[in-house]
């Protein structure tokens, strides 16, 4: 644990902070406060459970982007998931989903009808579940980003090395890279840097961030969730934007090298292919996710069993497609901590635990 | 190799094996006191004009885990809510639910703990109850025990005595148990990992009656962990409570299930950890007499009585300031 100490130095903490505060007063004169979008919900939380707000200056306005995966996991995922649960399928699923609300319930109550849920903390839960019960049939909840995608389907290539034939997937992952195109190509934004995740980039690799530099482009920062990463990172973004410049600089090095996990992106290739996928709140982005191969369909859940994923109904009022876009902070819903809280939540961005608006609940209300 | 000895349903039946059951296990651990010659009730004395009386019931899974087992939590967690009210505890009730099929060493390791537990801390067994269930009707071992203490003189414990100024000291390092029993259950195995930290505070709220006076309330941080005490004192009311994340203790093994887990240490229970406010010319000598007594070797003073009403904040170590919310769903169920 000494090893963490080093990244939660108050000493080296208060450093920074000046560091930050004297390059903020570097930066060209502008009417508009300066953005950065931290793309990653551990991010989100991180920022918010070390106070990180508290200490930059008021020109610094730290954006929640779309980086939390059940955040932007769509309603209608809940919904086949709870069909599957329904139809007597065991599905298999981190907490984090139990209570996100699909259109009309959620997987928390179905499960208390007598459902068969599992909630696990690994992937290989869902494997061994299939193992232990061979006369059943067992589904994996198969969402996130990069980071977890490798995981999730190395169950699969585990199943098929040990003869496993009751286990499948419901995939919904979600790519980094073409969300951050969308969001920097929309107008409504002003983004004016990325503060880049710390193990999807250990994934894809730093030079992922590449198109989004240079000419026309934002700095673009890989930095850890470690609070004196989150510091060093955004004096990172500081020093660029005094210096007018947009380029790529990876500062956790110790986890990310510039081309990723070769390994983790081979057990990719091999399984799963780019998809146009719908991001709740945000809509559909073309080859924005991945889906299982059709030569893999025996473990892809929607083939499996006969179910398609259709896009859900969200609640009208609810703001979390403008949180995850960033137009919106969460106390700007008018849901935010009076009908929508963590124990009775409308939006993703209140069930996740790396949700913007559980992260505001939560931490500074 | 001779077959496991196991609780069958005939042990709970009231015939021969029942009485074999608690004469063998029972009596021969708690037999000497008012259990003597099994009445259907304990008459026993008390000192005062009040006694302080509770119960607890216990259903931890696993029934063994680093630090402890069902037994001595049962007699702590029991233990420790009379101390806290300010009770010095005298008497206890043991009732046991047992499922066909249980071990009957895993019942004589629970029951030695549960005597070598109430030995340490200063309380006799004085009734019980023993229930045998068919299988699948409970998980193992369910325990439920009662207790009686006698009021101590000199405590009078409120939230609502709570002052601007007033200081909050915390006994050691909190979270152990809870992160012992998850990582016991979800089979991460880390060297050096938590141990169960249960262990009775009673002492802890001797040394503290010195200064009696000036002690405004306790509690023992369980469920819910230090977060859901801190909240639970500042609801309603017109005071609130700053902690710095520097000064909370916790152990090497609860940092690193925590890390591993994203668990919040603030939400994890302890089962042998006292948290208390008393008044700012108190704290100094209290915390003092509590870092000499083995239990409170790990004592902090983490922070103060604020007037932002019904908060409770974080000075982080970034010395950024946060929100302590209460932990919401199912964190950790069944710990205790």
């Amino acid at each position: 644990m000494k090893y963490i100490d080093g990244f939660r130095n108050p000493g080296a903490a208060a450093a920074l902070r000046e560091d930050i505060h004297s390059l903020t007063a570097q930066l060209p004169p502008s009417d508009r406060t300066t953005n950065v979008m931290e793309v990653c919900g551990s991010h989100t939380m991180a920022i918010a459970r070390y106070g990180i707000r508290d200490i930059l200056p008021e020109q610094i306005n730290l954006i929640s982007g779309p980086g939390c995966p059940v955040c932007v996991t769509d309603a209608g995922y809940i919904d086949a998931a709870i069909e599957l649960a329904r139809r007597g399928i065991t599905v298999v699923t981190f907490g984090d989903m139990l209570n996100v609300p699909g259109s009309d319930t959620s997987l928390a109550a179905v499960r208390s009808e007598g459902c068969p849920i599992e909630v696990c903390y690994s992937p290989l839960r869902a494997l061994e579940l299939a193992q232990e019960m061979p006369d059943r049939e067992v589904v994996f909840l198969a969402i996130g980003f990069e980071t977890t995608v490798a995981p999730s389907v190395a169950i699969i290539e585990q199943a098929i090395a040990q003869g496993v034939e009751n286990l499948s997937i419901l995939v919904a992952f979600k790519l980094v890279p073409p969300a951050l195109a969308a969001l920097g190509s929309d107008p409504e934004l002003q983004i004016d840097a990325f503060l880049c995740p710390a193990h999807v980039s250990a994934i894809i690799g730093a030079d992922a961030y590449t198109p989004f530099t240079g000419e026309g482009g934002v700095p673009c920062i890989v930095a850890g969730f470690e609070p004196l990463d989150i510091l060093l990172g955004l004096k990172g973004i500081l020093a660029q934007l005094v210096d007018g410049v947009a380029e790529v600089d990876n500062q956790y090095s110790r986890v990310v090298t510039a081309k990723g996990n070769a390994r983790a992106q081979a057990l990719m290739d091999k399984y799963l292919e780019p998809d146009d996928v719908s991001w709740r709140g945000i809509g559909v982005i073309p080859k924005s996710g991945l889906a299982l191969k059709a030569e893999w369909a025996h473990y892809d859940a929607e083939t499996r069993h006969d179910i398609t994923v259709q896009i859900g109904t969200m609640n009208p009022a609810c703001r979390c497609g403008d949180v995850i876009k960033g137009i919106s902070r969460p106390m700007d819903c008018p849901m935010f901590g009076t009908t929508c809280t963590p124990n009775n939540p409308f939006g993703p961005c209140m069930v996740s635990s790396e949700g913007s608006c559980a992260a505001y609940y939560k931490y500074s209300r | 190799m001779a077959d496991i000895e196991r609780i069958l349903l005939a042990h709970g039946g009231g015939g021969q094996l029942s009485r074999e059951l608690i004469d063998r296990e029972i009596v021969s651990r708690f037999g000497a006191g008012p259990l003597k010659g099994l009445p259907d009730g304990a008459t026993v004395p008390v000192e005062g004009p009040e006694v302080v009386f509770t119960t607890d019931s216990f259903v931890v899974q696993p029934i063994e885990f680093p630090g402890g087992n069902i037994g001595d939590l049962a007699v702590h967690g029991t233990v420790n809510d009379l101390a806290v009210c300010g009770a010095t505890p005298r008497w206890l009730s043991l009732a046991l639910i047992l499922e066909e099929g249980l071990e009957l060493d895993l019942l004589r390791r629970v029951l030695d703990s549960i005597k070598t537990a109430a030995d340490d801390s200063g309380v006799v067994v004085a009734t019980g109850d023993t229930k045998v269930v068919a299988r699948g009707q409970c998980d193992g071992l369910f325990i439920n025990t009662a207790g009686i203490g006698d009021r101590l003189p000199g405590f009078e414990l409120s939230p609502s005595n709570l002052q601007e100024g007033d200081h909050v000291l915390v006994s050691g390092p909190i979270a152990d148990h809870g992160f012992a029993v998850l990582a016991a259950r979800e089979s991460i195995h880390i060297q050096n990992g938590p141990q169960s930290d249960s262990a009775p505070v009673h002492r802890l709220v001797q040394a503290a009656s010195a200064h009696a006076g000036d002690v405004r309330f306790m509690r023992d941080p369980t469920r819910g962990g230090l977060a859901s005490v801190l909240n639970e004192m500042v609801e309603g009311a017109e005071i609130g409570i700053q902690i710095q994340e520097v000064d909370i203790p916790l152990s090497s093994g609860a940092r690193a299930v925590s890390e591993l887990l994203g668990l919040d240490p603030l939400h994890v229970a302890s089962e042998g950890r006292m948290l208390m406010v008393c008044s700012a010319d108190a704290a100094p000598e209290t915390l003092q007499a509590w870092q000499a007594m083995p239990e409170g070797t790990g004592a902090k003073d983490i922070g103060t009585v604020t007037t932002e009403a019904g908060r409770v904040v974080l000075e982080t170590l970034m010395g950024g300031h946060r929100l302590v919310d209460v932990p919401r769903g199912e964190l950790l169920p069944r710990i205790c």
